[in-house]
């Protein structure tokens, strides 16, 4: 909490010096004051909240880059002139590590926006989560690489 | 100068963003099913919208329009997932026949199981 909370008040401090609270100064002050935090890093109360705001940074990352590609293989087989022999589509029961809602939210959201693959619905007792994939070549290397991708940077981050 | 560069910058996001937007409208006319369909939507449609106000917020140099556009593609991000996973699992619940082509069907199985 001292991380988020500091570097806001610094941000804030920056602002009112520079007598400018316009959005981009703002931005600017937050980016020194997390610099300047950066540095006395050792000598802040919670050393875990640093580390956790460097995982979630990563799957923001990893999510935009995924949903790029994403996106861009959607395109490509739209304009395939012979669009069928591209298409195995299928429903994939995902089995879930994740235990609480938001967890369960989170990866199913994440999962509709990256490649080929979109949540379709949950089991009543939260173990199974059933995937629709669009072009599935091999199904257990599918439920492998979101178990070792995504759900495991999530769980990484809330736990 | 500079404010050229970022106009550019801009166009060339604007042009990606609505070319994703028309894909995702071939996709919608072209694919064979309601599930497959989705994909095409949610994907390449968030994909392309969101290009489209990152666009506004680069040519725009005026805070509050580019933290509105912000919030504009982060809300995007939270709701086309959900409305995509809403329609399939409504189309499945109410007995939408997946296409011909599927190959596995494991949501059927349990289904038909309790």
């Amino acid at each position: 909490m001292n991380f988020a909370f500091g570097s806001i008040v610094l941000a804030l401090i920056w602002a009112a010096i520079t007598a400018s609270f316009t959005l981009l100064n703002l931005l600017l002050g937050w980016a020194i004051a997390l610099i300047a935090l950066w540095f006395i890093r050792s000598y802040l109360a919670s050393p875990v909240l640093f580390s956790k705001v460097k995982k979630i940074i990563a799957l923001i990352a990893i999510f935009f880059f995924e949903l790029a590609m994403s996106a861009i293989r959607v395109a490509l087989l739209v304009i395939m002139p012979n669009i069928k022999s591209h298409l195995k589509p299928g429903f994939i029961a995902f089995p879930l590590k994740a235990k609480s809602d938001g967890e369960i939210t989170l990866l199913a959201n994440l999962i509709t926006l990256t490649p080929g693959t979109l949540s379709v619905d949950v089991s009543n007792d939260k173990k199974i989560l059933y995937v629709h994939a669009i072009s599935i070549d091999n199904k257990q290397q599918l439920i492998r690489s979101i178990a070792k991708g995504f759900e495991r940077k999530i769980i990484e981050v809330f736990e | 100068m500079i404010i050229a560069f970022f106009q550019y910058i801009g166009g060339l996001l604007m042009l990606a963003g609505s070319i994703f937007c028309l894909l995702a409208a071939v996709g919608l006319l072209r694919l064979p099913d309601i599930y497959t369909r989705m994909h095409a939507a949610s994907k390449a449609g968030t994909m392309g919208t969101g290009l489209l106000l990152t666009a506004i917020a680069i040519v725009s140099f005026d805070g509050a329009i580019i933290l509105r556009a912000i919030a504009g593609f982060v809300f995007l991000l939270l709701t086309a997932p959900v409305a995509a996973h809403l329609l399939a699992r409504a189309a499945f619940l109410t007995g939408h026949k997946p296409t011909e082509l599927t190959i596995i069907n494991e949501l059927d199985s349990e289904k038909t199981k309790k």
